[in-house]
């Protein structure tokens, strides 16, 4: 039996005196696409940064294909794919400079690119549709492009497990597709794929699995079973998928209905 | 060429000629992460920071440099430490730490004696570069530019996405480190050219500069040390002929010709990107015709 791709168990994270991930346990099988829903401050990107090593957990334990997060990720195993607005995009690089910062793990003291390290950017650019892009600065793509180029730099580097942060926010339809699509072929490569996302319509299609997260996990299973109504609720407090909802901003009562929810423990975790 | 040749007939400016030059140039380079990083203010900082260190250097008879690594070491810690542990935010947290470091040092000055000497520390005593002294920026210098030069793909790096930086398996925080090292011994190499006060000119404005002309970082490490020797070298000449204060001078040249690029920069200048897209309409309106 193999190491399952990421496990997280029982990891409770502490901002100062704030909770951010109370207990909260995740597994994740090699080549799974899995979509992570919650709302802002529900500890996503906590749990992202914890799976990267950059936060040590309080308390549990973090294992990356059966190694320790540091092993993974000098092996170069780890790719992240940052939010949109995290990123610098004035940042004076072309494409394929990004891209080339995949490499680096692979390059020796002052990463001096090889003929094989061209070749992998040539066919990472390729492999997302970006080669004739590939001279632009990064600032002049559409926003699925530049989610693409960054799924290149993953490509690139060798990462068997990728980490997308927001990767539709800002992007349109059909780019949301042809992102969509290229996942699900890096994930029939043998690619684990872990999203944090607000777009629950995308996820279906996409998503192997999904996890509902309001600082522990609430639900992990199908993406259909996940997005049912009522238990979308119990993580949001609102009913999200109607598009004339109100803006899903109600900490107070989002708190009371998740707290009953917990408190009650009648919803499932299945999948481990 | 006459014009140009004569200053060189005196050893002490060729001496100001090459100190200036070679500080010019490292300061440029590293400039250009800086600006790109977004640390324009903690530039200031650690070269207003490292005044204490160089006087305690002096007055025990240590090298400059060991002392101002130190007080760089010690400013950045404490403007970490104040912004970590306190509402304060770290704008404000760099401006009470490097004034008050500065502050010292320029009490300690007033309490040493040699006081001459050490004034010079602040405005930089361009005309009377020693052997010694161009020895020490020679060093120094060569040493900040080779390390910043084969490194320069990992600072990069760490400047555009520290956060990838860590998932293949470097240390963001040690690269930081290491730039802020690298910091204090280049404010040490213009310490000497400009002096504390305006050292920060010259590692902001050569990388401001470049960035305007280019969006490739490695045409910004040519353009900002290029242009930036040029200006410095024109800035002495200038103060030679109008008898002016030399590494104001320089700074004042560099100032001048980021004025120049701002407004005429093809890409980004406010003039210049007006022309170009007039040129355009033009051309536009020529073939409609």
């Amino acid at each position: 039996m193999t190491a399952p791709a990421i496990l997280v168990e029982n990891v409770t994270v502490h901002y100062g005196e704030v909770l951010a991930l109370d207990s909260a346990s995740l597994t994740l099988e090699t080549a799974r696409i899995c979509g992570l829903i919650g709302m802002n401050g529900s500890g996503k990107s906590t749990l992202f940064k914890v799976v990267m090593g950059m936060i040590k957990p309080d308390a549990g334990r973090v294992l990356i294909g059966g190694q320790s997060p540091s092993k993974a990720r000098k092996e170069g195993g780890i790719g992240y794919v940052p939010q949109s607005e995290d990123v610098d995009w004035q940042f004076p690089l072309s494409v394929r400079d990004v891209v080339m910062m995949g490499r680096y793990g692979h390059q020796g003291f002052t990463r001096r690119p090889s003929k094989a390290d061209r070749a992998a950017v040539d066919e990472a650019l390729d492999r997302v549709e970006l080669s004739e892009y590939a001279d632009r600065q990064i600032g002049q793509l559409s926003g699925g492009q530049k989610k693409r180029a960054f799924v290149a730099r993953g490509i690139a580097q060798g990462a068997t497990m990728m980490l997308l942060d927001e990767p539709f926010a800002g992007v349109d339809k059909r780019s949301e597709a042809t992102i969509s699509r290229l996942l699900r072929e890096l994930a029939s490569d043998g690619c684990t794929i872990l999203i944090s996302t607000h777009d629950l319509h995308a996820m279906p299609a996409l998503c192997d699995e999904a996890v509902l997260l309001m600082r522990r996990v609430l639900m992990h299973g199908a993406p259909e079973l996940v997005l049912q109504p009522e238990n979308l609720a119990m993580a949001f407090g609102l009913d999200v998928l109607n598009p004339n909802a109100p803006e899903r901003t109600h900490p107070a009562g989002t708190a009371a209905v998740v707290h009953s929810a917990t408190a009650a423990g009648t919803h499932p975790k299945n999948r481990g | 060429m006459e014009l140009l040749l004569e200053p060189l007939s005196y050893d002490f400016m060729v001496r100001a000629i090459i100190t200036t030059a070679l500080a010019a140039i490292v300061c440029a380079v590293l400039s250009c992460w800086l600006v790109l990083i977004g640390w324009s203010l903690m530039g200031d900082a650690v070269s207003h920071a490292v005044l204490p260190g160089v006087v305690l250097a002096y007055i025990v008879g240590a090298p400059f440099a060991l002392g101002a690594l130190v007080f760089a070491l010690v400013a950045v810690t404490l403007i970490g430490v104040v912004r970590n542990t306190s509402r304060v935010k770290e704008d404000a947290a760099i401006g009470i730490v490097f004034t008050s470091l500065f502050a010292l040092g320029l009490v300690l000055i007033s309490v040493t004696p040699s006081q001459t000497d050490l004034n010079h520390i602040i405005f930089g005593n361009l005309l009377g570069v020693s052997i010694p002294d161009l020895i020490q920026v020679l060093v120094l210098g060569v040493v900040a530019f080779a390390i910043l030069i084969l490194k320069r793909r990992d600072l990069t790096l760490y400047a555009f996405d520290p956060t990838h930086a860590h998932a293949i398996g470097l240390s963001p925080r040690r690269l930081g480190a290491l730039l802020l090292g690298l910091l204090a011994l280049t404010s040490v190499v213009a310490l000497q050219t400009v002096g504390v006060v305006l050292v920060v000119a010259m590692l902001i404005i050569p990388g401001a500069t470049a960035y305007l002309l280019t969006d490739r970082f490695h045409r910004m490490l040519v353009i900002a040390p290029v242009v930036s020797a040029v200006c410095s070298i024109t800035g002495i000449y200038v103060s030679y002929y109008l008898d002016t204060a030399s590494g104001a001078m320089v700074v004042l040249t560099q100032g001048v010709v980021f004025a120049a690029v701002y407004l005429f920069s093809p890409r980004q200048g406010l003039i210049g990107t007006r022309l170009a897209k007039a040129r355009r309409k033009k051309a536009a309106a020529l073939q409609a015709a």
